[in-house]
């Protein structure tokens, strides 16, 4: 068979149904191959970054690697942005590129781009195939190294001449030699582990996106319900733990609530799992947990140590570990019973919600926020944009299930969620689907509208318009004496029309009376669907830990008021 | 600031050099020198790397050096191993006096003339960092025409070997 079939015969024992692509030149070849293929449906996207984005969302919410596929050159560069930022959330993702013939291969031929040059640093690891042979091996292998260990994107590189190389098609499992993550803890490590558990007077459970990645989630509760302690997630980790259940602190970091950074910051021992003490997260690395012990959890050694001193570092699968670790605090058949640390926890939560000021003739992007959450099921997918809108939906809709939060934390990219909630669609048709997004963000793949009508997908974008590029106008406003330099975007497109232009349906809403009815009428169209809010302009994200201040000096908008 | 010797074996395939070199400009390592070569294994490569850093350092480098999915296996070498490094030296020597100079200095150090014209003498020399660091010194008042520098290879003494050396962790 053709080196094309092939890759199409590899994704089939890979277990694939869903691609997502573009074509070009240099893959038409591949292109072909799927022609007239049942098992395998490719989805067409607009842009090859919404290929990306698409195959990420669908990874997320599914756990299986998400596939995208594009032409050499500047297909393959589109697709960067997409990979960089699986690279950076540690999503499983392989991406297929097309390129030239070997035998042009560095003479600048057309359409030629250094593909596995370029994505060398945002990838888990690259394969440009330059013998028909290794084809099958090269898919086994990135598929595995996708998906094993810390997950992440791997790009494979075809030529055009290999796509048309005649190969044995033979489809066996290999075994890398020199990749063999380590999944089981080891005992010793968990022993201690339980022990400081046991002896902590105010300990944390930090959970970052390695619990939802590993499906431990149930494991997660366990441990906090059977030893007491509280639970903060990271942006990441969103939806691995209950946001109403007692224990739960919700996120913590800059945007985080003050109940989460003030457990951190009084804490006497830190028990990370899959979370990787990200800038945002800890704040000024000195005044992180200061008072604290570290048990760190994390299938990745190179995380541990890398940005706060661990005291007990357990590398593992952060479910496998888990599990040890409760059956050994079972044994011990502790009583954990409610002490001061859960009242003073108690008092943070009461004294400091998550609030805001509902006031003001214009509707509140909070207020949005709140009645989609009122008005979606408990599995509902919420993709985000980035900025302000992002910062929103973490903090406003209590999020309750694991894989129902895609969202570009690490990298943060623009234009992540549109795309992202249409690759979520088709890995769960049977969900309702959000992205809550910016005006900014929303134009930056815009086009993705057209790729969720063609394929009907009824995905629901909600715009908190603001007319800003708000995450930067707020900084702009705190830090840099309200200069508002470029972030104005006072004549934003009717999205409404564009929408209805791309064959999908929307609305304005102004007033706040008519919010709720709205998100009903997106929730139970069959399209996709657009709603235009037209909320408060000036509104900041609060709580803030400023840039380079510690977790305990997060501010409010009172705080500012007052000061 | 210490200066530390990395061994790994490495996948032998095209870009791995540049997937170690690169992981050390991107993250901010300082590599002082680094040499590859393939192994009694002609699927395996080893890379010797030196490089500057405090203990802190050292241990992220060799963590994401684990992390290449080319990298099979790293290990620091500290106590009983021996490293060598080679240098070719061309010096000016235009007349007899000091061709035989410089011919001495290369046998006090156990260095081998490998080329002489009626201007130069070119020395091969090998040893560790400080022995080739001696002998350009000594030949340093001649005026050097040109140098060039293998970098460190390294291994350990005795039966200890990189495969089966113990764990970095
Ligand atoms: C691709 C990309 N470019 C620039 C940025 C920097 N950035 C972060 S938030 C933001 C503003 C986003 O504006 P909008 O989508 O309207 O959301 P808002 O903050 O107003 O809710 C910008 C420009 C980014 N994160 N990604
Ligand atoms: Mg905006």
């Amino acid at each position: 068979m053709k080196g094309a079939e092939a890759v199409i015969e590899s994704l089939k024992k890979e277990g694939v149904e869903k691609i997502f692509g573009y074509p070009g030149g240099a893959v038409i070849n591949l292109y072909d191959a799927l022609y007239e293929e049942q098992e395998i449906d490719h989805i067409l996207t607009r842009h090859e970054q919404g290929a990306a984005h698409a195959a990420d969302g669908y990874a997320r919410v599914t756990g299986n690697p998400g596939v995208c596929v594009a032409t050499s050159g500047p297909g393959a560069t589109n697709l960067v942005t997409g990979i960089a930022t699986a690279q950076m959330d540690s999503v499983p993702l392989v991406a297929i590129t097309g390129q030239v013939p070997t035998d042009m291969i560095g003479n600048d031929a057309f359409q030629e781009a250094d593909i596995t040059g370029i994505s060398m640093p945002i990838t888990k690891h690259n394969y440009l195939i330059k013998d028909p042979s290794k084809l099958t091996k090269v898919m086994r292998k990135a598929f595995k190294i996708a998906g094993n260990g810390r997950e992440g994107p791997v790009l494979i590189d075809l030529p055009k001449d290999i796509q048309n190389a005649e190969i044995n098609f033979e489809y066996k499992d290999v075994d890398i030699r020199s990749y063999q993550p380590t999944k089981k803890g080891h005992p010793l490590q968990i022993k201690k582990a339980s022990k400081a558990i046991m002896e902590a007077e105010r300990p944390v459970l930090y959970v970052g996106g390695g619990v939802i990645a590993s499906n431990a989630s149930k494991e997660v509760r366990k441990l906090a319900e059977l030893t007491m302690t509280p639970v903060t997630t990271t942006l990441m980790a969103k939806g691995s733990f209950d946001e109403n259940h007692p224990l739960s602190l919700d996120m913590l970091g800059m945007h985080g609530t003050k109940s989460a950074n003030y457990a951190i910051t009084e804490s006497d021992l830190i028990i990370a799992v899959g979370a990787r003490f990200d800038d945002r997260v800890t704040g000024e690395i000195e005044g992180f947990a200061p008072n604290a012990k570290v048990i760190h959890i994390d299938i990745d050694p190179a995380e541990i140590g890398k940005n706060v001193e661990t005291h007990i570092p357990i590398v593992g699968d952060a479910k496998k570990v888990l599990k040890k670790l409760i059956d050994r605090i079972k044994e011990q058949q502790v009583n954990k019973e409610e002490t001061e640390w859960h009242n003073k926890i108690e008092r943070w939560k009461k004294e400091y919600p998550l609030s805001y000021d509902n006031k003001g003739s214009r509707i509140k992007p909070q207020f949005v926020v709140e009645k989609i959450d009122e008005t979606t099921p408990d599995d509902t997918i919420i993709a985000t944009e980035v900025g302000q809108c992002q910062m929103w939906a973490a903090q406003f809709y209590d999020f309750k299930r694991p894989r129902t939060w895609v969202s570009s934390g690490g990298l943060g990219t623009m234009g992540y969620g549109l795309p992202a909630s249409i690759g979520a669609q088709v890995g769960k048709p049977e969900k309702t689907v959000w992205d809550i997004a910016g005006d900014g963000s929303i134009q930056m793949n815009i086009q993705e509208i057209a790729t969720a009508t063609k394929y009907d997908l009824p995905i629901n974008i909600a715009v908190l318009n603001n007319n800003y590029l708000g995450m930067v106008r707020q900084w702009q406003e705190l830090f840099f004496d309200k200069r508002y330099s470029q972030t104005n975007l006072p004549q934003n497109p009717d999205f409404v029309k564009i929408a209805e232009g791309f064959g999908a349906e929307g609305k304005i809403v102004e007033k706040q009376s008519e919010v709720k009815e709205a998100i009903e009428e997106a929730n139970s169209s069959s399209k996709p669907y657009i709603i235009d809010f037209r909320v408060e302009k000036e509104e900041n994200v609060m709580p803030m830990v400023p840039a380079g201040a510690s977790l305990s000096e997060v501010i409010d908008s009172e705080d500012l008021r007052g000061g | 600031m210490d200066l530390h010797i990395i061994g790994l074996l490495v996948e032998n395939k095209p870009g791995v050099l540049n997937r170690v070199s690169g992981l050390f400009s991107r993250r901010g390592f300082n590599i002082e020198s680094i040499s590859v070569g393939v192994t009694e294994n002609p699927d395996i490569s080893r890379m010797t790397i030196t490089l500057e850093g405090d203990e802190k350092v050292l241990e992220q480098v060799i963590k994401q050096l684990n992390k290449q999915i080319d990298v099979i296996k790293v290990t620091e070498l500290k106590e009983d191993y021996v490293e060598r490094e080679l240098a070719l030296i061309k010096v000016n020597a235009s007349n007899p006096d000091e061709r035989s100079e410089v011919m001495q200095v290369a046998d006090v150090f156990r260095a081998n003339i490998i080329d002489v014209s009626k201007k130069t003498v070119t020395i091969e020399v090998t040893g560790d960092q400080e022995k080739i660091d001696a002998i350009i010194d000594m030949v340093k008042k001649h005026g050097i025409k040109e140098l060039a520098q293998t970098g460190v290879v390294a291994m350990n003494r005795g039966k200890k070997s990189i495969k089966k050396g113990e764990e970095n962790e």
